[in-house]
């Protein structure tokens, strides 16, 4: 059958996440998650991760360090639909409760070659003062009811948000038979990122 | 300096490299002056890099002829320097100065100190380095060192010049002014290099300057604020908010006018607040004294002026600098013109060097208003002669008379039998070909030779009329002369040729007569003969009909009288020849030519003489001096712009221009309109459009040289009055003395032109490819596009032209039209003020005044059509589009297709299947799952109301909300806060553990197996036993039993009935109950008697539908959990009493005694149901009574409150339990909230306010104030209560009996069939529909029901309400309370049951609020339960009303009908509904045992038929017993196990559903046979009351 010609095209994906800058944040981990169209489904890998806790490493930097890796296969037939992943910080407040300190999405490279994103994060914000104060006091700061929110555009209009931090993550993208379905994603880009980046999560 | 003389002498070599390299030095002789005098830049510029190769050469050269001279001339206070001098000259010459002054620019950003330092250091290098001559490797290192030093020097260009110029000038002036500048260059830079001594000096001096001058102390600035207030009040202006006075704003005693009163068109002002005018008309009174900012009414202009074209405001012009700024020419770099639209070449084709070739040859004027009354002759006889010549050229009539006279031959030959070979038929038929063209021919001909004897006729006479014209005016304007030639004829053969020509001629004419006549003849016959006929019969008729009139006179009256009588045929006349031949003859001297007669060729010549000027009139001087005054040219015009135009020509004399002119245009568009413009100046006064004319675009063909001179012919409309000979154009004049027979001539001419494809140097025509063409708009015919201009119509191929691309068509083809447009305008007087008519005006203006036209109309996407990379239809053709578009529009069957194929080819044609049928369907009503007609009709609009519920829902679902995106915590109130706090204190480990509550599991991540239904059996109270053998069992024990007794609410004694038949102890029932859900079956082990106790969970699993476990998919499960109870029984099958010592054998069956049914939706919302529930036992259970009497003797009966029926205990609950769909429903109601309502926003704001306070005080009670109805609007509820009429039938049923009426009203409500809401709106909301609503569609959940019967109530004269409460088994629902004279009645319009007050096993647990026709009261006593409570809604304590003092009762209209109407059922068609169900029924309990043989007992069958019908009159009670003995008379010996079922009638499934879930058929006794009997009662309105009787018999032994 493949040869055939290929009825569906396939979108391998590893990579981690690698940093996170949060500059007043610390001991946070993440979460990972990933979106994407009716016509797509996964077909090896892991959906959905949850980070070790990091520290912030001690020098200038302050860089987060995860390095957790992705590594999801999607098959599809048609791009509409393309997979973000979907990223989410939590980390606890001064009173030591779990608090999400940031939402992310990016869709996924659609070229092959290695990839470098760097997301900016944001959390939703009280509603009002008031509000804002006893969520700080009680620990539980807004959240989305599903992460997978920050993926799509609707209803976002009922909601303010706050930016905090990045995190970076990189792809390294393979596609077989996008071409031969009729998928020009252009060539392989891999000039981006110039070897392996020895210093992650620099964006500086 | 004397040594510069000498450099003069070099002058030649260096100018000339001059000359080279002028661009790079030309900001150098701009201005020497201001050169830094760094002697090392001149030498490090970059040019010297690229030059040093140039250089080096050249030094070569130089040296040797320069070098001796140079060593003696130049008086250096460097000797060792000299030589390196001279190559400094050359250096700079050709390009060391550029970078200096790049340099120069570098310098300017740094700070000065550093500069000075690095400055320095660079002095001290130049002065350090080494004479070596440039262009060796040294230089280089020179270059970089110097370049990375001198790269942040700033104030060189300030303060070197300074010093420098200073040193500069003094030079200068030694060497005096006339030097050249490259002379001067080389002359500084040499003493650039010279003066290096006094650097040190300049630098000093910057040095100091910059220092006095950036220190400056003084102290800091300060105003007091009054003096600052006061400054700002000169310098700001605030304008005030007093209103003006309109005299200011309007000039001296003008009187405000109002155009509004004039009666003319004035838009609406925009909004804007009165104080912010003042502030602006305050403000541009005090700016600008003028005032047109202000209109006529006083008021500030604040609309556009709706007769401008164009919306402008003022020009502002504040400053003059700005005034010339936007004046200065600016220089753009040319940009190469952007095709627009379609017209573009395909990127393949080689862009753009087609060429056309416009020969513009000359130009004639068929009418010019300067013509004289000559003219107008001479023209028109030019035309004639032109016409004249052209007919003569073709000469017509001789071919004609030449074919007449080849057909006659052929028609002689033809005639002539011997010489013909073929067939008399073929000949006969050719000769008839013959004639008949012979005729065709002859008339032709005819025509033609009349017209050339006219034309010539003309001629002659218009050469008379000027010949007269010429005598009369006395002098000639033209020199036209027309000379009449005779050719002679020879009489004798000519009069022959006529002669023999009529004689011919008539012959040809007698035969067709003849040939006429005989058609005629035959036509009159057949005629005749009709006639005749007809005439006999009538004869007959009329003696028939006088008999027939004789015998039934009455009928004649009905006979339809004869149309026609036909009238008598008349016969032809025979021709007669002698008229002919004088007709024929008449003919011929009309038109043609007497014999004898000369034959007359007119020639005309320009032979004549025009008259001098001396010797004409003043008023022909006059109009010649004009003529002369007057030029023309053309203008070409190509795709609507202006290419080119011909010289300006004189007009002559005889109105001809002649220009001779070729234009090439070169273009890259297929050209879609080429346009020639005549222009006419006059004098010197100005140039007037004539007329546009409208050249055609050659075909591809048509190559320059090939192309023939064609005359367009062009027109004007323009109205010129002359006040000498000329007669004008569009004037009327006469050619009469007397002024009659005017004439009208408009301007008018021909321009001769060629137009054709340039051939390119190698031979190939200059075309644009093909490909363009075809998307591209030709003008294609020179006809067509005239035509536009002649009669203003606009061709068919142009609409086509239109319809593509209106801008391109209104440019070329609109124009005339708009002009038409505006005469209409004017004459039908349009406002021109109402914007309705504006772009009409602007069109017309703008069409009127000739300009360019400016569409109004914006496009997006013009480009559209290109970007399609299919057509539509292709794209619609495709499966992988229509599945795609499908789901995006979220169709129900693809809402969630995953996964759609690539490919068109593995797209399934099965997967549009079901869709499609749905769309044809949706009209079509189908009727084989719901048997009767009405019901199916029903189920389809509900499907229909559903589908638009739903797709309502899904607009809704992408509304969203903050709390739908957003987890937040609520703001904590005081009592949270505090409890909170209190929980901190709490201690650790409670003595009295309180329940915690389960885990809620979103639903998700469920997959099927994981949920499961875990049903809690308890015990069960009452049921009922068995009886002993029928045979003994004759005693009607309750029959007395009258309706009052019934009322529960008093507990009747009964009279225990003993029965002796049942000894103490024995065994009366063995029950177990049975749970089936979703076709899964548990039971329970079997316990004992008749108040049996269980205790054991059941676990039962669930599946969601399609394995969709989403919360709205889980809501519309439609399933219910069937808790059946059975009766075991052992029956001794042992044949024989011998074997009974040795082994049992016995038969177990199971008689089913009764069942609760609970929906799945109640248990998935409730979460939990807990509670004792009456088992819905069939009126008749044979072999089966209630025996309570016997525990009634034991004493119970003062512990229980003793009611009808038997009991069973039950909890059910789900495992893990789910969340429920709440969220969704409320969420809903909010959206629905957004649909809009017809209700006062007071009203609504008043429900929110209450339904606020009850959630305060008691969040649990259901409070209800506004409903959603069926189209989705917001409902006040009391608009739902109001007293409707039951049906007639159910009144005069009891007439007596106010009670039995009530019952039988509920009765009635309760057949209507249930369908929760939650199931037909799936997740989404509850809508209350009307009692005609509910009437119609015969399904509803609670709330209608409960509406309807409270109406019916309330019709009744009862005093009735809506509960608002929840109960067990459903959930919250709605009950309806009524008040008799001493008590409350709580009656469940689903069941038609009712309750006392105080009745224990009432299913209604609490209370949350009750509603009236006029008012809603909240229950805000303590308790909630119907024991409990007092239902005295006048006591404000107990309960709050909604409508009160503060808020009255508006008297709100109903939303009900003002009646019900109720058709009667059709009995035929329940009769027949019936049978099929039976059929069905029994086909089911056939396909249900498919291992053993289904008897069918007809006897048995018929008399359970009989029985039916009188358990439905009866409802159900006190027939047991009678029938028992009936049954028992006529199956004496047979074992009898049944019921009857009683369900409404609403579809056909729970019907099967509910006689599955008996079991009956599970009896597999070999010889068992069964009855089964169907009895379906109509109710009005289509209620349909079904009974189903099924029964077991087993032929006792």
């Amino acid at each position: 059958m493949a040869a055939a010609g290929p009825s569906v095209f396939l979108l391998m994906v590893n990579g981690q996440v690698e940093s996170a800058q949060f500059p007043e944040y610390d001991d946070l981990y993440c979460k990972y998650c990933f979106v994407y169209g009716q016509d797509w489904a996964p077909t090896a890998g892991l959906e959905e991760g949850i980070s070790q806790i990091t520290s912030k490493s001690r020098d200038v930097r302050q860089a987060l360090v995860w390095n957790f890796p992705i590594d999801v296969t999607f098959k599809s037939t048609n791009p509409y639909g393309w997979p973000q992943i979907v990223l989410s910080v939590y980390g606890p407040d001064v009173f030591g409760n779990d608090v999400v300190r940031g939402y992310g999405a990016v869709h996924l490279p659609f070229s092959p070659g290695r990839h470098k994103r760097t997301i900016p994060m944001f959390v939703p914000e009280s509603t009002s003062k008031l509000q804002k104060f006893t969520s700080w006091f009680m620990g539980r700061r807004p959240e989305y009811t599903d992460p997978k929110v920050v993926a799509q555009g609707e209803g976002r209009e009922v909601t303010r948000v706050r930016s905090q931090g990045f995190v970076t993550l990189l792809f390294n993208v393979v596609t077989k038979d996008m071409r031969k379905l009729g998928y020009d994603t252009g060539p392989s880009d891999t000039q981006g990122v110039s070897g392996p980046s020895p210093l992650p999560g620099l964006p500086l | 300096m004397v040594s510069e003389n000498p450099h003069l002498g070099n002058q030649p070599e260096p100018l000339q490299e001059d000359s080279d390299t002028r661009p790079l030095s030309m900001t150098t002789r701009r201005g020497p002056r201001s050169l830094p005098p760094i002697p090392s830049a001149s030498r490090t510029g970059f040019a010297e890099f690229s030059m040093r190769e140039r250089m080096r050469e050249k030094l070569q050269a130089a040296r040797s002829k320069a070098e001796s001279t140079l060593l003696q001339e130049i008086p250096t206070p460097r000797p060792r320097r000299f030589q390196s001098a001279g190559e400094k000259e050359l250096e700079t010459e050709f390009g060391a100065e550029p970078g200096e002054e790049a340099q120069k620019t570098e310098q300017e950003d740094d700070s000065q100190s550093r500069s000075r330092v690095k400055f320095r250091d660079s002095v001290r290098k130049i002065k350090t380095k080494p004479p070596v001559p440039p262009g060796f490797p040294s230089a280089e290192e020179a270059y970089n060192f110097f370049t990375f030093n001198f790269d942040p020097e700033p104030e060189e260009s300030e303060e070197k010049p300074k010093a420098k110029n200073r040193d500069g000038t003094t030079q200068e002036e030694e060497e005096g002014e006339e030097e050249e500048p490259p002379v001067q260059g080389i002359h500084k830079t040499d003493e650039q290099l010279l003066i290096s001594a006094t650097e040190a000096e300049a630098f000093l001096w910057g040095l100091d300057h910059t220092a006095a001058d950036f220190v400056a102390v003084r102290p800091a600035d300060y105003e007091s604020a009054h003096v600052r207030l006061q400054m700002e009040k000169e310098l700001l202006f605030v304008p005030s908010r007093l209103t003006v006075p309109t005299y200011k704003k309007l000039p001296e005693n003008v009187q405000p006018r109002y155009l509004e009163d004039e009666g003319l068109y004035i838009g609406t002002r925009p909004d804007v607040p009165r104080t912010c005018q003042n502030i602006m008309e305050n403000r541009l009174l005090t700016q600008e004294p003028g005032r047109r900012w202000f209109g006529d009414d006083g008021r500030i202009v604040a609309l556009p002026n709706p007769i401008k074209p164009f919306p402008s405001r003022p020009p502002v012009l504040t400053q003059e600098q700005d005034f010339r700024a936007e004046l200065e020419t600016l220089y753009k770099k040319a940009v190469k013109y952007v095709h627009r639209s379609q017209h573009m070449i395909g990127s393949g084709d080689s862009p753009g060097n087609f060429q056309l070739d416009i020969d513009i040859s000359g130009l004639i004027f068929t009418h010019h208003p300067c013509f004289s009354r000559e003219h107008v002759l001479a023209a028109k006889l030019a035309q004639l002669y032109d016409q004249y010549l052209a007919r003569h050229q073709r000469n017509k009539a001789k071919f004609l008379t030449d074919k007449l006279q080849a057909l006659r031959n052929a028609v002689q030959t033809g005639l002539n039998p011997e010489k013909t070979h073929k067939s008399l038929d073929t000949t006969q038929k050719t000769i008839n070909e013959y004639k008949s063209e012979i005729r065709q021919t002859r008339k032709l001909r005819d025509a033609e030779q009349e017209k050339d004897r006219m034309l010539l006729k003309t001629i002659i006479k218009v050469w008379k009329e000027m010949k007269s014209l010429r005598e009369f005016q006395r002098f000639t304007n033209t020199p036209l002369k027309l000379v009449l030639r005779k050719e002679k004829v020879d009489q004798k053969a000519d009069e022959e040729a006529y002669e023999a020509e009529i004689q011919a001629e008539i012959s040809e004419l007698l035969e067709e007569h003849m040939e006429e006549h005989e058609q005629k003849m035959e036509a009159y016959r057949a005629a005749y003969q009709q006639w005749k006929a007809w005439k006999k019969a009538q004869r007959a008729k009329k003696k028939k009909k006088k008999q027939a009139v004789e015998e039934h006179p009455e009928e004649e009256m009905g006979e339809p009288y004869p149309e026609e009588d036909p009238v008598k045929p008349v016969p032809p006349e025979p021709t007669d020849r002698a008229l002919m031949e004088h007709q024929v003859r008449e003919r011929a001297a009309r038109s043609r030519r007497r014999p004898g007669e000369p034959l007359l060729v007119p020639e005309l010549s320009l032979a004549g003489s025009v008259t001098p000027n001396e010797q004409c009139p003043r008023v022909e001087v006059l109009r010649r001096e004009d003529v002369k005054r007057r030029s023309i040219y053309l203008k070409v015009i190509f795709n609507d712009k202006e290419v080119s135009r011909t010289d300006s020509r004189p007009l002559g004399a005889d109105f001809r221009v002649h220009f001779g002119q070729i234009f090439n245009l070169q273009i890259f568009n297929w050209p879609e309109s080429l346009t020639l413009q005549v222009y006419e100046t006059v004098g010197h006064s100005g140039t007037t459009l004539l007329a546009e004319v409208f050249l055609p675009i050659p075909e591809t063909t048509i190559v320059t040289g090939r192309a023939p001179i064609e005359e367009v012919e062009f027109s004007s409309n323009q109205h010129v009055t002359l006040d000498h000979e000329g007669v004008g154009s569009g004037m009327p004049f006469s050619f009469e003395a007397d002024g009659s027979n005017q004439l009208i001539l408009m301007t008018s001419g021909k321009v001769s032109n060629s137009v054709a494809w340039a051939i390119g140097e190698n031979g190939i025509p200059l075309i644009p490819p093909l490909s363009q063409q075809n998307i591209g708009f030709r003008s294609t015919t020179p006809s067509s596009s005239v035509h536009v201009v002649a009669n203003g119509r606009i061709p068919p191929f142009l609409c086509a032209l239109k319809r593509a691309d209106a801008i391109s068509s209104i440019g070329t083809s609109g124009l005339t039209d708009l002009k038409k447009l505006a005469k209409w305008a004017a004459e039908s007087k349009l406002d021109p003020n109402d914007p309705n008519n504006a772009p009409l005006m602007q069109l017309i203006s703008v069409a009127t005044s000739g300009e360019s036209y400016v569409p109004d109309f914006f496009r997006l996407e013009q480009l559209q059509q290109e970007f399609n990379f299919v057509s539509d239809e292709e794209l619609n053709r495709s499966k992988r589009f229509r599945l795609l578009c499908l789901r995006s529009q979220e169709v129900p069957e693809f809402r969630n297709y995953k996964q759609i194929p690539a490919y068109d080819r593995e797209i399934m044609e099965k997967v549009f299947q079901d869709y499609e049928k749905r769309l044809r369907d949706r009209n079509v009503i189908e009727t084989k799952d719901h048997i009767d007609p009405h019901r199916a009709m029903v189920a389809k609009y509900l499907q229909q109301v559903r589908e638009s519920v739903i797709n309502r829902f899904l607009i809704a679902k992408h509304h969203f909300l903050l709390s739908d995106l957003i987890v937040e915590e609520e703001v904590p109130n005081i009592s949270i806060l505090g409890l909170s706090l209190f929980k901190l204190a709490e201690q650790k480990r409670p003595l009295r553990p309180r329940r915690k509550g389960r885990k809620k599991v979103t639903a998700q991540n469920l997959s099927d197996g994981d949920i499961k239904v875990l049903v809690n059996i308890i015990r069960a109270y009452d049921i009922p036993v068995r009886k002993a053998t029928a045979s003994k069992f004759q005693q009607p024990s309750r029959s007395s039993r009258t309706f009052s007794e019934k009322h529960a609410a008093s507990p009747t004694t009964h009279s225990p009935t003993h029965s002796a038949d049942y000894p103490l102890g024995q065994v009366l029932v063995r029950p177990f109950v049975e749970v089936s859900f979703q076709r899964t079956i548990c039971h329970t082990t079997t316990a004992e008697g008749p108040n049996p106790s269980w205790n054991e969970e059941l676990e039962l699993p669930f599946r969601a539908p399609n394995g969709d476990y989403s919360t709205s998919s889980l809501q519309s499960v439609k399933d219910d959990v069937f808790i059946n109870i059975f009766d075991e029984v052992l029956y001794d099958v042992l044949e024989d009493d011998r074997e009974r010592g040795s082994g049992i054998h016995t038969r177990i069956e199971r008689h089913w005694l009764g069942c609760v049914k609970i929906p799945f939706s109640t248990i998935y919302f409730q979460a939990k149901i807990d509670g004792t529930f009456k088992i819905d036992i069939p009126p008749v259970l044979l072999g089966y009574s209630k025996e309570r009497s016997m525990i009634i003797e034991r004493g119970f009966d003062s512990v229980r409150s003793l009611s009808e029926g038997s009991y069973i205990t039950l909890f059910i609950t789900m495992e893990p339990q789910l969340v429920p769909g709440e969220l969704v429903r409320e969420k809903m109601s909010d959206v629905l909230k957004k649909f809009d309502s017809q209700e006062d926003e007071k009203l609504l704001q008043a429900t929110e306010k209450f339904q606020a306070e009850c959630a305060l005080k008691f969040p649990h009670r259901q409070c209800l104030t506004t409903v959603t109805d069926i189209s989705g609007k917001t409902v006040f509820i009391t608009r739902y209560l109001k007293p409707l009429n039951p049906p007639q039938e159910l009144l005069e049923a009891c007439p007596n009996n106010p009670q039995a009426t009530a019952e039988l009203v509920a009765r009635y409500v309760s057949l209507i069939p249930f369908l929760p809401d939650t199931v037909s709106f799936a997740g989404i909301c509850d809508l209350w529909s009307t009692s005609d609503q509910f009437l119609d569609l015969l399904a509803g959940d609670e709330e209608e029901h409960a509406v309807l019967l409270c109406n019916y109530f309330l019709s009744l004269g009862k005093k009735a309400w809506l509960v608002m409460g929840s109960a067990i088994p459903e959930g919250p629902t709605a009950y309806v309370l009524t008040r008799e004279q001493s008590h409350y009645l709580i009656w469940n319009p689903c069941s038609g049951h009712f309750y006392g007050q105080f009745d224990t096993f009432c299913p209604l647990k609490s209370v949350g609020c009750l509603i009236g026709p006029d008012n809603i009261w909240f229950n805000i006593q303590r308790h909630d339960s119907p024991l409990r409570i007092n239902f005295d809604v006048t006591k404000p304590k107990l309960w709050k009303s909604f409508f009160s003092r503060s808020l009255l009762y508006p008297g709100l209209s109903s939303v009900q009908p003002e009646e019900l109407i109720y058709q009667r059922t059709d009995k035929a068609a329940a009769a027949e509904l019936q049978d099929r169900i039976e059929k069905i029924l029994k086909e089911k309990i056939m396909d249900w045992r498919p291992r053993h043989l289904t008897r069918w007992n007809r006897y048995c069958t018929s008399a359970l038929r009989h029985f039916l019908p009188l358990l439905e009159r009866s409802r159900g009670e006190d027939v047991e017993d009678d029938h028992r003995g009936e049954l028992l008379k006529q199956l004496g010996d047979y074992r009898f196990s049944g019921f009857p079922l009683h369900m409404p009638y609403s579809e056909l499934k729970p019907l099967i559903e509910a006689v599955y879930s008996t079991g009956v058929h599970n009896i597999d006794v070999p010889n068992v046979e069964f009855a089964l009997a169907v009895y379906i009662h109509p109710y009005p309105k289509n209620v349909l009351s079904v009974w189903i009787y099924v029964a077991s018999l087993i032929r006792n032994r």
